[in-house]
């Protein structure tokens, strides 16, 4: 829902990137969205870019839906296929280390836990700086 | 202040294979070796569903009384870390395999065992979803270890509703439902192997005031620690909210040498899990005997009726025909039941011997267990076997040994030094008397040297006469059959 709100922020102040909403609001959930998704918006491009995909997605809004079920998927008559529980996978290892950047005793190694992004306010919102 | 308490528990499907891949299925491996390139989450690779673990979810969700749904969908989860390659899991987050069952379970009121209360808690939902890998923290060198070996497992999420007050509630509404999985074989449900994890959600309010915030502790790994950790959670809440502060919807972790829960690092704020339909596996269509399909191939079809007419019988069925069959009380089931073992070794020790199960199970409950409790051991390590036990038990039957004297006898074999309980009797003497005259000769000594006894009971104090059994038992080194012993007295206080 929030997402949708968002949308509607930015087809508001389509041309120039003057918000018309409270800009502190949106530069936080724009921050939520990228740490969700870890996806970068940081330049005026990515945010451009992310205001016309929204504005495209929202042509759906014009098909009336109502009283049908929505489909999520064109499976959805196939059937699900049922495997025997067989073992017919696995040692492979050594194939599985190869892509490895690092590994410690055939185990993968990876940072230690999540690493944190950066707190909001040590950030050089693009939106602040505009 | 009312406690409510719900459950998260997941347990790991009994399978050769994983949930959606052919890897196998083992506790302890090498690290990933038992992963294939979809575990791994390689780009190209494509989920394929296992029958087995299909059987088992339903299975289950018959036991614990639920409507299972002939049409289930997959989603997807999606959050980062380390152990979880793909980004996300595979899980059933609308529409899972089965809904709205629930779990009788009993508590002991007192700590005696000799009072049972029965009660219930509903099961909103259980679904299908993968396991994940497992993280090795290193924290010397900053550093994650990750073994994909679990990844993919199956599991099945049994959600308890919030129907319980307090840990002992909980701890016992996990025992049952391991063992219930245990007896549909769906799961091993060993706890300490991870095959059952426990995840439990606590808030506390006050009677008749909307619920309070609840907080989610993990890391529980054994039942014992599950009720500290809810309990310490209340308390804590409690305390918090009695002093004027809030409680925050966090997760945290139990820990179990300190006793207490700590807040867990990495859990920040609220999770959006970004749950979206998993494009890659159609509807999980399940059958019954009404709507099966025609023309479709056997192996594909899972059908509810055909799984329902095998279910082995449930924990609960099993004490009742236990009670039945042998005429002991319920609270000696829950007993029998809650060891692994145990009713095996009883029904042995039954076949074999002439004295009756009730008499028996007392032996069972009170010797036999709490000797193992005390060498902590199990039933299958038990020195004594139940061929021993019942050869023991036949002496007593047959009167050759008083009871005093079969726990003499019991306390020798506990050696396991190999000997019978016939060469333990004769070793240490503890044949019973059964000369008349040289019983007869001994009352006679005891009833001489206790004038002042002998007048109470001419007196009409029968109780005393008790006192002079005992003395005529321990004259005998307990080789005397009581009954025999009170009737000599009697008939010699009475001439």
């Amino acid at each position: 829902m929030r997402v949708l709100w968002f949308g509607r922020w930015l087809r508001a102040g389509a041309a120039a990137m003057v918000p018309a909403g409270p800009p502190r609001a949106a530069a936080e959930l724009l921050a939520h969205l990228e740490r969700l998704a870890l996806v970068d918006f940081r330049d005026a491009e990515g945010v451009e870019r992310l205001q016309k995909a929204i504005q495209f997605a929202d042509r759906l809004q014009e098909v009336n839906t109502d009283g049908v079920e929505p489909m999520d998927s064109v499976l959805e008559d196939r059937c699900l296929y049922l495997r025997e529980d067989n073992v017919t996978e696995g040692n492979c290892t050594k194939e599985l280390l190869k892509n490895a950047r690092e590994k410690v005793e055939e185990y993968f190694v990876a940072p230690p836990g999540n690493i944190p992004l950066p707190k909001l306010d040590e950030q050089e919102t693009f939106l602040q700086g505009s | 202040w009312v406690p409510v308490v719900g459950l998260e528990i997941h347990a790991q499907i009994s399978s050769n294979s994983k949930l959606f891949s052919g890897s196998q299925v083992q506790f302890a491996a090498p690290p990933n070796s038992l992963v294939s390139f979809f575990d791994a989450s390689l780009p190209g690779t494509l989920p394929v569903l296992n029958r087995r673990c299909v059987e088992a979810a339903v299975m289950t969700g018959l036991a614990l009384n639920c409507r299972i749904n002939k049409k289930s969908l997959f989603d997807r989860k999606h959050y980062f870390y380390a152990d979880l390659p793909a980004g996300y899991q595979i899980t059933q987050q609308r529409v899972p395999i089965a809904v709205n069952g629930s779990l009788s379970y009993s508590l002991c009121i007192d700590n005696k065992m000799s009072q049972m209360v029965t009660k219930t808690v509903r099961i909103k939902q259980i679904q299908l979803e993968q396991d994940s890998g497992k993280s090795l923290h290193d924290d010397i060198r900053s550093q994650t270890l990750v073994d994909l070996n679990r990844a993919g497992v199956g599991l099945m999420e049994v959600v308890m509703e919030p129907d319980m007050c307090c840990g002992e509630e909980a701890a016992a509404a996990v025992r049952e439902l391991q063992l219930i999985l245990q007896a549909l074989g769906s799961s091993q449900a060993v706890m300490a192997e991870g095959q059952l994890r426990v995840d439990a959600n606590v808030s506390v309010h006050h009677p008749g005031e909307p619920y309070g915030v609840r907080t989610e502790v993990k890391n529980i790994n054994s039942l014992r620690f599950l009720a500290k950790a809810v309990d310490y959670e209340i308390q804590r809440q409690i305390e918090e909210l009695e002093n004027g502060g809030t409680i925050l919807n966090e997760t945290r972790a139990f820990d179990s040498k300190l006793g207490c829960t700590v807040p867990m690092r990495d859990k920040e704020g609220k999770q959006d899990y970004r749950f979206m339909p998993e494009p890659n596996l159609p509807p999980l269509i399940l059958y019954d005997a009404k709507s099966l399909p025609a023309n479709m191939s056997h192996q594909q079809v899972v059908n509810i009726d055909w799984i329902h007419e095998r279910l082995p019988d449930l924990p609960s069925v099993k004490r009742a025909k236990l009670v039945e069959q042998y005429g002991i009380l319920p609270e000696h089931s829950f007993t029998l039941l809650n060891e692994d073992g145990l009713t095996e070794f009883f029904e042995n020790v039954v076949k074999q011997t002439q004295m009756k199960p009730r008499k028996v199970i007392g032996w069972i409950l009170n010797d036999l267990l709490s000797y193992l409790k005390q060498h902590s051991l199990t039933v299958k390590e038990s020195p004594v076997s139940s061929f021993l036990l019942a050869d023991l038990l036949n002496l007593l039957e047959k009167k050759e040994i008083s009871a005093a004297a079969a726990k003499q006898v019991l306390a020798e074999l506990w050696k396991g030094e190999g000997k019978t309980p016939l060469e333990i009797v004769k070793e240490k003497k503890l044949e019973l008397i059964q000369d008349q005259k040289e019983l007869e000769q001994i009352c006679q000594v005891v009833i001489d040297g206790h004038e002042n006894e002998v007048m109470a009971i001419k007196a009409g104090n029968r109780k005393v006469l008790n006192k002079l059994i005992g003395l005529v038992q321990r004259e005998t080194h307990g080789r005397s059959n009581p009954v025999l012993v009170k009737q000599l007295l009697e008939k010699k206080l009475s001439e």
